[in-house]
């Protein structure tokens, strides 16, 4: 025997290796608690003090200029229905391109150059920083009048949440086209389709829930972007009466809560609190539904 | 040929219009997918061709002078950049240990599974918070509760010229911790990812010789993850440093250059929120130079993120 003295198997608990385990744990489970916090405190914060603001007049009335009235500052009416017009105007433009381009790159090229060249660019168009997409869209749009002479408008503002809501959707509905099994669409080609038909037929349903999940977590980013509207679509405290009021400055929830925020008036910052509980409690919505739906699809990811 | 057309099943020709709308189809998906490269690429040529005037007039002394006069038409954006640079790279400092704790602590069979789910849940519902929201939360919750212990700070080591100032509210400091928040579940949830990937089997061998658990989560596992983990703070690198809203409703807004964390200061997105709206003429040139060179900090960080997991993922593969 080379060993003068037997070690015990059992679990030694002052040994300096157990005590470190012990220590690291304790203090990785610290960090999680630490992690978990903010989100526990914003949410409460925002879902008490913003939900002691609500009632009918601040979901419909018209929010009053600040310093007119220092008892009531009016309501979020025309915030609220602008951000659902310029999320509406954003996936009209960001669906079909977001989809298509998945589409190209899953289905038509998967490994070509210009795929790659594509995939990269997505990614990198990912990082631009949402205040970039505003000011692009300030330079191309709004400063040279180019949409009928109008200058900031929703239309704008639409379009700067378009280029946020791309790169997430092209890339989850490229990964959600490639976990689609190959067997189906040689299967689809044997009795006869064409690839046009394949796709609409057999592919894009078979991933349509994946593909719902990154649109609605693409939705909910740019519902709550702030940085691209301050100088697209400005703000106003008017609710839109007509078509052409697209082409005018609009209100939304985010650009009235950065607004009102930094009111020095206490009314302007109950409205602030009570945009946010609005925003929150519709995006954590659409957060969730989107993971329940990812959860649905034959081939999704996140299959449990 | 006989057989066939005797036969009940005969061959079917792909009529034209089938082959038409099936070369329309591709042609409409590549120009969808091309869409990204002309949007990604007149970005860089629209804000290099807005900034020209200005890059002609001070080029590189913009980057070295606090200078901000409208009057007097003289511009320098270091007090940004370097407000840009620090608060982004303090906050993943801070962010990084918190937020790779967190993920391995709901990757590890420490507590039941169920439990673990539901922090991972939770850290990544952090991510859906507006970043304005977030603002509004630092503004009027966050930053009077820290504004006593940054005063004891003040008091304790004033003398430090990173303490050097009064914390009277708004300030880099709050800012910083507001970015922590927000870059916090990109970390966690890129290196839960990550972790997750590492193969059992490495896990299994590294118990199988003794190691105990976090020698095998330091000697094993985290350098098996390395590739995504590195990959995940160098996004969360780029969103600090492109994240404008939060940043610029806490951080004070001001072009004086001060060592100071406590002191206002500026970044390069809170400038551009703060004066894109009301600037005309040599201004807008100069903004549109600091948004370029904005746009160049996040995409040298983009791309070196996915160059870099590239890289180092082919070794565990």
């Amino acid at each position: 025997m080379n060993y003068t003295k037997q070690k015990s198997l059992t679990y030694n608990p002052s040994l300096t290796r157990n005590i470190g385990n012990k220590a690291l744990t304790i203090t990785s489970a610290l960090f999680a608690i630490i992690s978990v916090l903010p989100l526990i405190l914003v949410i409460s914060y925002v879902l008490i003090k913003g939900g002691s603001y609500i009632n009918i007049d601040t979901i419909i009335l018209e929010p009053e200029p600040p310093g007119d009235d220092l008892l009531s500052a009016g309501g979020i009416g025309p915030a609220i229905t602008g951000t659902f017009i310029m999320s509406v105007i954003a996936s009209i433009i960001s669906i079909p391109v977001g989809v298509g381009g998945g589409i190209y790159l899953a289905e038509y090229s998967k490994s070509g150059k210009f795929a790659k060249f594509i995939r990269f660019g997505s990614n990198v168009l990912a990082g631009v920083p949402s205040i970039i997409a505003g000011v692009f869209i300030y330079a191309i749009i709004v400063s040279t009048k180019i949409l009928f002479g109008s200058m900031f408008s929703g239309i704008a503002g639409g379009i700067s949440l378009s280029i946020l809501m791309v790169p997430t959707i092209i890339k989850t509905s490229d990964e959600a086209l490639k976990l689609v099994p190959n067997d189906m669409r040689r299967a689809a080609f044997g009795v006869g389709a064409s690839k046009f038909t394949m796709i609409t037929n057999i592919t894009l349903p078979a991933a349509f829930s994946s593909i719902s999940t990154g649109v609605l977590l693409a939705l909910a980013r740019a519902a709550g972007e702030t940085a691209p509207l301050i100088f697209t679509a400005l703000f106003s405290r008017y609710y839109i009466t007509s078509f052409d009021d697209l082409f005018y400055e609009m209100g939304s929830l985010s650009v009235l809560i950065y607004n009102f925020a930094l009111e020095p008036y206490e009314a302007q910052n109950q409205l602030a609190w009570a945009a946010s509980f609005i925003l929150v409690v519709v995006l954590l919505s659409l957060n969730i539904l989107s993971r329940w739906i990812g959860t649905l699809g034959a081939f999704s990811k996140n299959k449990v | 040929m006989d057989k066939a057309s005797t036969s009940k099943f005969s061959l079917r020709t792909r009529p034209t219009s089938e082959k038409l709308v099936d070369v329309g189809f591709k042609n409409i998906v590549v120009a969808m997918a091309s869409m990204v490269a002309i949007v990604l690429f007149s970005i860089f040529v629209v804000v290099y061709y807005e900034s020209t005037e200005s890059i002609s007039r001070y080029g590189l002394r913009f980057l070295f002078s606090s200078a901000w006069n409208p009057v007097t038409d003289e511009y320098g954006a270091f007090t940004a950049i370097y407000g840009t640079l620090f608060t982004s790279i303090a906050s993943l400092l801070i962010a990084i240990p918190l937020g790779v704790g967190t993920a391995i602590f709901i990757t590890e069979n420490i507590i039941p599974k169920y439990i673990r789910n539901v922090i991972g849940i939770m850290v990544e519902l952090l991510a859906a918070i507006p970043s304005v929201v977030l603002g509004l939360w630092a503004v009027f919750i966050m930053e009077p509760f820290i504004r006593p212990f940054l005063n004891i700070i003040y008091e304790l080591f004033g003398f430090i010229p990173f303490f050097g100032t009064q914390p009277l509210g708004a300030g880099m400091m709050p800012a910083i911790l507001i970015l922590v928040v927000m870059i916090l579940p990109i970390i966690t949830s890129i290196s839960k990812d990550s972790l997750n990937q590492v193969p059992s089997k490495l896990r299994q061998a590294a118990y199988g010789i003794g190691a105990s658990r976090w020698t095998t989560i330091f000697k094993v596992i985290i350098p098996a993850a390395i590739s995504g983990i590195t990959g995940g703070v160098l996004l969360a690198l780029g969103r600090a440093m492109g994240e404008t809203m939060a940043v610029t409703m806490i951080i004070g807004n001001s072009n004086n250059f001060s060592w100071s964390i406590f002191a206002p200061s500026y970044t390069i997105s809170s400038m551009l929120a703060n004066q894109f709206g009301e600037a005309d003429g040599s201004q807008v040139s100069s903004l549109m130079y600091a948004a370029l060179i904005l746009m160049i900090l996040t995409l040298l960080v983009n791309v070196f993120a996915q160059w870099i997991v590239k890289k180092l993922s082919l070794k565990y593969q």
